[in-house]
């Protein structure tokens, strides 16, 4: 029997060192570029090491899941706080993948960021991140989570804004963490809602995740909770991953926040932040389950957002946006899975997309590092400079859209399954969805790697930078046989040879649309424009969903909220408030200084007037 | 023969005439004086009282009167010098700078 006692030390160890880092970077490293880097990189493989220890513990089965360790953190009377970690199958893969790809990006990073001014504070930042979002995955309550996420969001708004003297890197940081605080304004109000339902006896209330596992559902059961108030906690919570998620309508941040360092822009589309929805929608999966309703809205959430954001990748022209619109794509078929009953399929392709969305993101940061060009029309020829980085992003390409035996494939095909079985309204946005899928990122590989040959001058990148790509390559093609489905469970889909053969039809339909269009040239790129002038203004707009919220914030928050409150505060408040009340003290005293006439006779007289007064009232008496 | 009433009347007479100086005149030093007219009037009031009752107390009263008002005429007038001297004027009416 192997002693296992270590284990709460490696769990902590996984949380702490992260934050050690940053600690220390903060404090001895903002002026030495190879100690943070150092720091950083130390630390992160030291998370990761932890995590893969309790990972082969946990799969040799010597670790019981899932396992708990917890201090005690707020105490008063009726209101209890844990700072806590919770390892079970969920948050120990998580755990992997957050730290196993973040580890390949802060290789990556050395290189991409080698002449940046603020090395240091990136390095510190992107360590906090990986340790925010290490404490939600790690959480074992709601309040804990709270904190990760909201940290999470912090974080991001740092590096987002990393360049920030560049306004549109500024304003990015800004409208992620803005967009983010509303999200998390719906789920805060629902994680408290939970609180407050989690038992009548105000003593036993309770954040704990595997408490209100076991009492919620036996008390809506009984009867406890109003159903209604369940469906509105459900919603909620929900609002948390619209916003951390991006899916639609709060997905603006995330093309946005394309401003940010590419490694950053790979790290917060594989590993932390948007994973953090996804991540959540699976942790409260209990709650959900339980409530068919939200269950139907969180999936076509997502399938909208997954036809919506794969339209909108295939007008881009930013190779950077073009992933971004990708990534918002693929987030919404895994908050579909998980609407249609699929954690474990939505978990295995955030698992999946997490290697060759960071590959990809990698080897578009390899080419804008190389190149300072992320148009895809002034790239092209990339093929014979960059051979390395190129077949990186072809394998990255290859798997997103699903080509049989790599990563992709598989998870996407089980989400179609899922799919195929409970909905088929949202079976075919999925299918077209995968069809639209392969044809941007054809179209993207194609123009930007193949193409002309304006860049023939460049050369390949830094090995610091090659070796991530390698690793990624290989966890992308591999990732379909490491078993990850059955570590987390079992399949909710079995294989079914109709949905693979549709899917890959379309797929390849897309590969040879695209094909034919940017390659082959059989009609001319502008002439499909000119064919499809309308949907293509309206998909070039974005559906004006970034217009119309430039309109509300403009129009109705600042003219109508904001000047509403603005008359009540200087009308209202300070006019007839504040002023008010000075000009009735000075209106008072501008009456009474009237008897100060400065005459001393004037004051005997009124001397003498109060004593012939008091002798009367005496004699009177 | 002279009774109390006699002397009560002297007092409120001699009383009478210092409020209306001081009620009238604009001088200072008239008023001052006029100030110390209405004390001996009460002083006087004292007196009698306490020959009537035959107690001394209304006479050390009437001692405590004499040394505050030796002390009240000394500021009193201290403030008329400096008044000739800062505003070079005696006339209540003139001053008034503490006013609104």
């Amino acid at each position: 029997m192997v002693d296992v006692s270590f284990a709460p030390i490696l769990g902590w160890t996984t949380l702490a060192a992260p934050l050690a880092s940053s600690l220390l970077i903060l404090l001895l490293g903002l002026h030495r570029r190879r100690l943070a880097a150092a720091l950083a990189i130390a630390g992160l493989l030291g998370a990761f090491g932890c995590t893969l220890q309790l990972f082969l513990l946990a799969v040799n089965g010597l670790l019981a899941l899932p396992f708990e360790s917890s201090i005690l953190w707020i105490s008063l009377p009726g209101f209890t706080v844990e700072g806590g970690i919770l390892l079970d199958e969920l948050s120990l893969l998580m755990a992997l993948v957050v730290t196993g790809v973040g580890s390949a990006i802060f290789i990556y990073s050395t290189a991409y960021m080698a002449d940046d001014a603020a090395y240091s504070r990136y390095f510190g930042m992107l360590c906090l991140f990986v340790c925010s979002m290490l404490i939600i995955v790690l959480a074992n309550n709601w309040v804990q989570l709270f904190i990760g996420w909201e940290l999470v969001g912090f974080s991001s708004y740092m590096l987002i804004g990393h360049w920030y003297a560049k306004p549109a890197a500024a304003d990015a940081g800004k409208k992620a963490f803005m967009v983010n605080r509303v999200a998390d304004f719906g789920f805060l109000l629902g994680i408290l809602a939970l609180w407050a339902v989690s038992s009548p006896i105000a003593a036993q209330r309770t954040f704990h995740f595997q408490t209100l596992q076991e009492r919620i559902p036996s008390f809506a059961s009984a009867g406890l909770i109003p159903t209604g108030l369940l469906l509105l906690i459900g919603l909620l919570i929900f609002c948390g991953p619209i916003g951390k998620s991006a899916q639609f309508p709060l997905h603006v941040w995330l093309p946005d926040a394309m401003e940010g360092p590419t490694p950053v822009s790979a790290l917060i589309h594989a590993a932390t932040m948007v994973a953090a929805g996804v991540f959540l929608l699976c942790r409260s999966f209990w709650l959900f389950e339980g409530l068919p309703p939200v269950m139907t809205a969180i999936a076509w959430v997502g399938g909208l957002t997954a036809f919506l954001a794969a339209c909108l990748a295939s007008v881009e022209g930013d190779l950077k946006r073009i992933l971004a619109y990708s990534t918002l794509s693929q987030l919404g078929y895994m908050v579909m899975a998980l609407g249609l009953g699929g954690r474990v399929a939505g978990m295995y392709h955030l698992t999946t997309h997490a290697f060759f969305k960071a590959l990809l993101f990698l080897a578009a940061g390899s080419v804008i590092h190389m190149t300072h060009q992320q148009d895809i029309w002034k790239l092209g020829g990339l093929w014979r400079s960059m051979r390395w980085t190129s077949l990186a992003f072809l394998i990255g390409a290859l798997a997103l859209c699903g080509f049989p035996g790599l990563s992709g494939f598989f998870s996407k095909d089980e989400i179609l399954v899922l799919a195929h079985e409970h909905s088929l309204p949202l079976y075919l946005i999925g299918t077209v969805t995968a069809g639209l899928t392969a044809f941007y990122i054809t179209r993207a590989w194609v123009v930007a790697f193949l193409g002309g040959d304006q860049e023939r001058r460049a050369g390949e990148s830094p090995p610091a930078m090659l070796i991530p790509l390698g690793l990624l390559a290989l966890l992308s093609i591999a990732g379909g046989y490491l078993g990850i489905p059955y570590f987390l469970g079992q399949h909710e889909g079995e294989f079914h040879w109709g949905v693979a053969a549709v899917s890959l039809a379309v797929v390849a339909a897309g590969i040879g649309l695209g094909w034919a269009v940017y390659r082959l040239r059989v009609v001319s790129a502008k002439q499909l424009v000119q064919a499809l002038a309308l949907p293509y203004s309206f998909l070039r707009q974005r559906y004006y969903v970034d217009a119309f919220y430039d309109w509300y914030v403009a129009a109705v928050q600042q003219k109508l909220f904001a000047g509403f409150c603005a008359w009540v505060e200087r009308r209202l408040i300070i006019g007839l408030g504040v002023n008010g009340v000075a000009a009735l003290t000075r209106g008072a005293g501008e009456l009474l200084r009237r008897c100060q006439t400065g005459k001393v006779q004037a004051y005997v007289l009124v001397f003498l007037v109060g004593v012939l007064c008091i002798v009367a009232r005496t004699v009177l008496h | 023969m002279i009774t109390l009433t006699h002397y009560l009347i002297a007092s409120a007479l001699l009383f009478g005439i210092g409020l209306a100086g001081i009620m009238t005149r604009r001088n200072v030093l008239m008023i001052l004086l006029c100030i110390e007219m209405m004390f001996n009037a009460a002083n006087l009031a004292f007196v009698a009282y306490a020959r009537a009752a035959g107690d001394v107390g209304g006479q050390i009263v009437v001692f405590f009167i004499i040394t505050v008002a030796a002390a009240e005429v000394t500021v009193g007038l201290a403030i008329a010098i400096l008044l000739a001297r800062q505003l070079r004027t005696l006339n209540v009416d003139e001053v008034d700078a503490l006013k609104w």
